[in-house]
């Protein structure tokens, strides 16, 4: 909401600058989004008038002027402006005059002829951009008034932004109400009187929705002048309100809306066919807007109409074909009160908004319907001429103001404040609430311009609000000790993200809507039924919801690259979205956790200690053990769409799945214009959480015997399928079987490798005999003789 | 008895004028050997008379005493000249770089979440956590903003697609994390709800959420953090104490200003907007907007299942990328998400 505070000064003018009322605004919570002056500072402008125009001796583009600027000897002034013409009222900066942008006018000499002054241009005295020629002044215009105070520059334009609940403040009056009960100013509100019809001339009003539409004011207007200039305060006042000025008709509707708070429509009577109705959308209905959009309206949407078709979206915007135009010379002038319910959210389902609806939606005080009519016909009938016919109220039931109890103690209890009856009393008649006192209870009934007084709380933010929000103290919580439960077998986010910090991956959080074509590359999903769409993207490549967390990572590190950074580890922790109709707590869509991790680059940081080896998969793996240890993994060959066939994995912990390892699939390096493949995890974050807490189990007093053993198997025998065998029949005193070589190559048969391994036996009772040893090796060898095909390699 | 002090004196030069180890054991052999002088001086004892016997021994030994400390003093010195000689030889340039892998971090927007949520906990808040594709339940009409609520218009809602291409009407991205309050005050009563007098509430609710909003300083998911506190007497003047507290304690100074200002938020009443302002610092003396609060809705409290009679609350909802932003002095909220190393290693 933007007004001229030189307006709102005519209805309340508290003795208080524009910064201090500004303030005071802001604190009651009428936020003061802008404060600016409607000018910059400059000094000794008046209103002048061009006598003579004579061409300047020695210069094509100047002339030279006699001015008057009201001191009884004419001025001479050389001018450049293309515009200059004799008898024109112009602004004249005098000698002594300091213009913005520190531009003094002195007495000169322009191209030798003496000059006493400037006239200047719009832009010159910093109100507008116009800078094509002089700022022509209306003919009636004071010679020698400054023009400071003819064009009223040291008003300040306030912008408020104001809440959904207060309504109310939509207008001059409103605004100068609220002002009058905060600072105790006296307001001189405008009085309307009721404008007599001079011609019988009426229409007939119809409720056909009487709950949408409880009151309908309409009033013939003939005769009327649309084409008569709207007067310059008015222009002045609307446009420092932020509304264009257009045609006096529709200027003087909207200025009422400003003033009074009550948007109005007016019709081209000739139009009208029939009575008016206020009926609710008919089925396949369908309007042509003033904005030029033909609206197909649903059947909530109210709507006023003639006897045979519809003419406007009520309280939301007219008709194009009933609207007026500057040919209209019989009006139907609409002020009517429509229900907030009945007008909420329309508009914003057709992608508009309006002045109108902004104000029907929050609610429109239907105390004043009748009120904005008179106005709108005083100021019509003022400026445009005409005849007005007698006002037809159509009404039904109004909105019902139930008084509202407020206990004193319990606006103290909600507020932390001892107030006291009395106190409470003195607020409220501040904001001028009529009410009634019951010992310390309040009967409140709001007044007509609320919609937002209602319940208790309602009244207590009023008291609060008047009271001083700074006022109330703000003395250190107090509440019941009890400790929390710090549960050892679950480890904090903070600490796995940490961890993963402290192995050299960097954290990012990327949006959790991404490329459709993402979804298709790494985690194969390309059937609308497995994607989650969104309805309203803000842009294509933010368009789905994300099932995993490498597109992300992937685009972090192509940006990264750009940017010359050679070794990247990146992690993000994040939900990830998947359709599941039996997911809690939204049935429909699952949204675990992840963890996922990208590694790319050297696998130490370039420099002198590094041998330039490249992160590869069991680096990253090494990271992912060391994130779950002492937890044992395992891990699966797995096909997965983002992944290297050959070089990607399974994660499973207790046998559950919990996440993914491998390189990025060559087709995608490619295709994202990667230099080589990055490493890749995803784990479920939940999974991390869980720690096992210590247990004791004893160390041995005796020594562990270690044998070194080495064997060539099949290359593509997995390590883990032989040690899973090994290990069901692995003698009792063997307490661990290491792998601590892998080798193929020379001396090794051709589709063969080597593996070297390391057998530590142990007994917590008792030293072990070689015989014992020696039995228990041979028993693993014969086992992975027969079942694995080893052979024992000399 | 010349002869002795000559010998000694021979040895000692000999000893000196050695330098490797192996040699002066050799050199040694010379006096102190099978057929070392010494050692048959020593021999040759037995052939003097008994008077001088026991002179000329005790002379003997004083040499061999002698000559064996000039050994061991030059065998000392060596092995000192051949550690040095080692140490040198071992020197590093101790100035090269560490081997070290290089450290990762934190982001700054985790770092504040982490200050906020330990703060918190200092004084007895848990945190809690919730979905964020929403149910509009939760989002809206559990929080006193009912369809058409003209409050909806000021969170612009991404909402979903059924796979038919149709709007998923019942479900949304949340636009804020209060909807976690709706969500935990349910479950509070569900599990508490038949006792005379529930727990307090008292948790924090960090999370990402999502309006339809970008530019310099809209971000479309940004974050937020929700706090919630319900109990018997739970006050606006104890909302203003915690936040206050919460403030100072984050920045870590008593030199900010903190004020109050109504506002409208449709799930509380009365409402505020929370500024700060700094008394010193780049920032110096302008208001600046971190939060909305105030006193939970009455509305919410009895769609949760709590009587509003007997518990109130309050609630508050930070903007932690602007805390963050504010706390480093960072002035681009796109930054946090765009993944430039250079950008967040500033904040391992």
């Amino acid at each position: 909401m933007k007004f001229s505070e030189s307006w709102l000064r005519t209805l309340v003018d508290p003795k208080l600058s524009s910064e201090e009322l500004s303030h005071l605004l802001t604190m009651a919570g009428l936020e003061v989004e802008e404060l600016e002056p409607v000018a910059p500072v400059f000094t000794s402008v008046v209103v002048a008038q061009v006598l003579e125009v004579v061409k300047h001796p020695d210069a094509d583009r100047l002339n030279v002027c006699q001015v008057d600027i009201g001191s009884g000897t004419p001025q001479q002034i050389v001018c450049g402006a293309p515009n200059v013409a004799a008898g024109l009222k112009v602004p004249c900066a005098l000698p002594g005059a300091e213009l913005p942008g520190d531009f003094k006018i002195k007495i000169a000499k322009v191209r030798g002829v003496e000059s006493s002054g400037m006239l200047c241009s719009a832009k010159e005295l910093g109100i507008a951009e116009d800078a094509s020629g002089l700022l022509i002044l209306p003919a009636d215009a004071p010679v020698g008034q400054s023009i400071r105070q003819y064009l009223d520059l040291d008003d300040h334009q306030f912008e408020l932004k104001l809440t959904p609940n207060r309504a109310d403040c939509l207008s001059l009056l409103g605004i100068a109400r609220e002002v009058g009960a905060i600072t105790g100013a006296a307001t001189c509100l405008p009085v309307v009187a009721e404008v007599p019809a001079t011609i019988a001339d009426t229409r007939a009003v119809v409720l056909d929705a009487p709950q949408a539409c409880p009151l309908y004011c309409g009033r013939v207007i003939k005769g009327v002048d649309a084409k008569a200039p709207t007067p310059e305060w008015m222009k002045r006042r609307l446009e420092r309100s932020g509304i264009r000025a257009i045609s006096a008709l529709v200027d003087i509707t909207n200025y009422v809306m400003l003033e009074l708070g009550q948007p109005l429509h007016a019709f081209d009577n000739t139009k009208l066919e029939g009575a008016v109705h206020a009926r609710l959308a008919t089925p396949e209905e369908k309007l042509l807007l003033l904005n030029e959009q033909t609206i197909a309206v649903d059947a909530d949407v109210l709507m006023i109409a003639d006897d045979v078709k519809p003419l406007a979206m009520a309280g939301i915007m007219g008709g194009e074909e009933s609207g007026i135009t500057l040919e209209t010379g019989e009006l139907f002038l609409e002020s009517a009160f429509f229900a907030p319910k009945a007008i909420a959210g329309r508009a914003r389902r057709y992608g508009f908004g309006s002045d109108a609806s902004h104000r029907f939606e929050r609610g429109v005080d239907f105390g004043g319907t009748r009120r904005a009519i008179e106005r709108a016909t005083q100021l019509i009938l003022e400026i445009c001429g005409g005849q007005a016919g007698p006002v037809v109220e159509a009404k039904a039931a109004l909105p019902v103001r139930q008084p509202v109890r407020l206990r004193t103690a319990r606006a103290e209890k909600v507020l932390g404040l001892p107030l006291g009856a009395e106190r409470i009393a003195g607020l409220f008649k501040g904001l001028a609430l009529s009410f009634e006192q019951q010992g310390d209870d309040f009967l409140v009934t709001p007044p007509s311009w609320r919609f937002d007084m209602e319940i208790e709380e309602d009244l207590i933010e009023e008291i609060a609000r008047l009271y001083g929000y700074d006022n109330i103290p703000s003395p250190a919580p107090r509440g019941r000790l009890k400790m929390q439960v710090q549960r050892e077998a679950q480890r904090p986010a903070l600490r796995i993200r940490q961890m993963l910090a402290d192995r050299g991956y960097q954290e990012v959080v990327n949006f959790a809507f991404v490329e459709t074509e993402w979804e298709a590359d790494f985690a194969g999903k390309t059937a609308e039924t497995d994607l989650i769409r969104l309805a309203n993207p803000i842009a294509s490549q933010m368009a789905v919801m994300r099932s995993n967390l490498f597109g992300g990572l992937i685009a972090n590190l192509v940006t990264n690259l750009k940017r010359k950074q050679t070794r990247v580890r990146l992690f993000e922790v994040g939900r990830t979205f998947h359709r599941d109709a039996a997911a809690v707590p939204v049935a429909g869509y699952r949204q675990p956790w992840r963890l996922g991790g990208l590694a790319f680059g050297g696998a130490l940081p370039d420099g002198w200690a590094s041998d330039g080896r490249k992160v590869d998969f069991f680096d990253v793996k090494g990271d992912i053990e060391a994130l779950l240890a002492p937890a044992v993994l395992r891990f699966e060959k797995l096909a997965h769409p983002a992944l290297h066939p050959g070089r990607a994995a399974r994660i499973l912990l207790d046998g559950v799945d919990i996440g993914c390892i491998g390189e990025l699939h060559p087709e995608w390096v490619q295709k994202y214009e990667l230099t080589a493949a990055p490493v890749l995890f995803e784990l479920e974050f939940d999974a991390l959480k869980a720690v096992v807490v210590p247990a004791y189990a004893e160390v041995s007093k005796f020594p562990a015997v270690i044998r070194d053993l080495a064997v060539v198997v099949d290359r593509d025998l997995a390590l883990q399928a032989m040690f899973d065998g090994l290990k069901v029949t692995l003698p009792a005193l063997v307490t661990d079987l290491q792998l601590f070589d892998v080798y193929a190559g020379k001396g090794v048969p051709e589709n063969k490798k080597s593996l070297a391994l390391r057998v530590v036996m142990q007994d917590t009772q008792r030293t072990l005999q070689d015989s014992e040893v020696d039995a228990a090796m041979q028993q693993l060898i014969a086992c992975l003789e027969k079942t694995f095909g080893a052979q024992l390699r000399a | 008895m010349d002869n002795l002090d000559q010998i000694v004196n021979e040895a000692k030069a000999a000893f000196i004028a050695t330098s490797d180890p192996d040699v002066l054991e050799q050199v040694k052999a010379r006096y102190l050997g099978k057929t070392g002088q010494i050692t048959e001086l020593l021999k040759g004892l037995g052939k003097l008379p008994p008077e001088e016997k026991k002179t000329a021994g005790a002379a003997i030994n004083l040499a061999k005493n002698a000559i064996e400390e000039a050994l061991n003093d030059r065998r000392e010195a060596l092995r000192k000249a051949a550690l040095n000689a080692r140490l040198a030889e071992e020197a590093l340039d101790v100035t090269l770089p560490g081997r070290a892998e290089a450290r990762g971090g934190l982001h700054p927007v985790t770092r504040t979440l982490e200050r906020i949520e330990s703060l918190f906990a200092s004084i007895g808040f848990e945190v809690a956590d919730g979905p964020e594709i929403e149910e509009d339940f939760h989002n809206f009409t559990a929080l006193n903003t009912p369809e058409d609520h003209p409050a909806r218009s000021m969170h612009d809602t991404f909402y979903l697609q059924n796979p038919d291409g149709s709007l998923a009407d019942k479900v949304l991205l949340r636009t804020h994390t209060s909807p976690i309050q709706a969500r935990y005050m349910q479950a509070h009563v569900t599990k508490y709800g038949q006792l005379e007098t529930m727990p307090e509430i008292r948790i924090i609710a960090p999370g990402r959420v999502y309006r339809v909003d970008s530019d310099a300083t809209h971000s479309p998911m940004f974050h937020q953090v929700e706090g919630l506190w319900v109990g018997e007497n739970v006050s606006f003047a104890d909302l203003k104490g915690v936040i206050a507290d919460f403030l100072k304690s984050f920045f870590e100074t008593d030199d900010l200003t903190v004020r109050f200002r109504p506002s409208f938020f449709p799930f509380t009443e009365p409402s505020a907007e929370i500024d700060v302002a700094f008394m010193s610092g780049a920032l110096k003396g302008r208001w600046l907007e971190i939060a909305g609060c105030g006193m939970v809705h009455p509305n919410v409290l009895k769609i949760a299942g709590i009587d509003p009679e007997k518990y109130t609350g309050f609630a508050f909802g930070f903007g932690p990328d602007r805390l963050t932003m504010l706390r480093y002095g960072v002035n681009d909220l796109r930054l946090f998400f765009e993944g430039d190393l250079r950008f967040l290693r500033q904040f391992a």
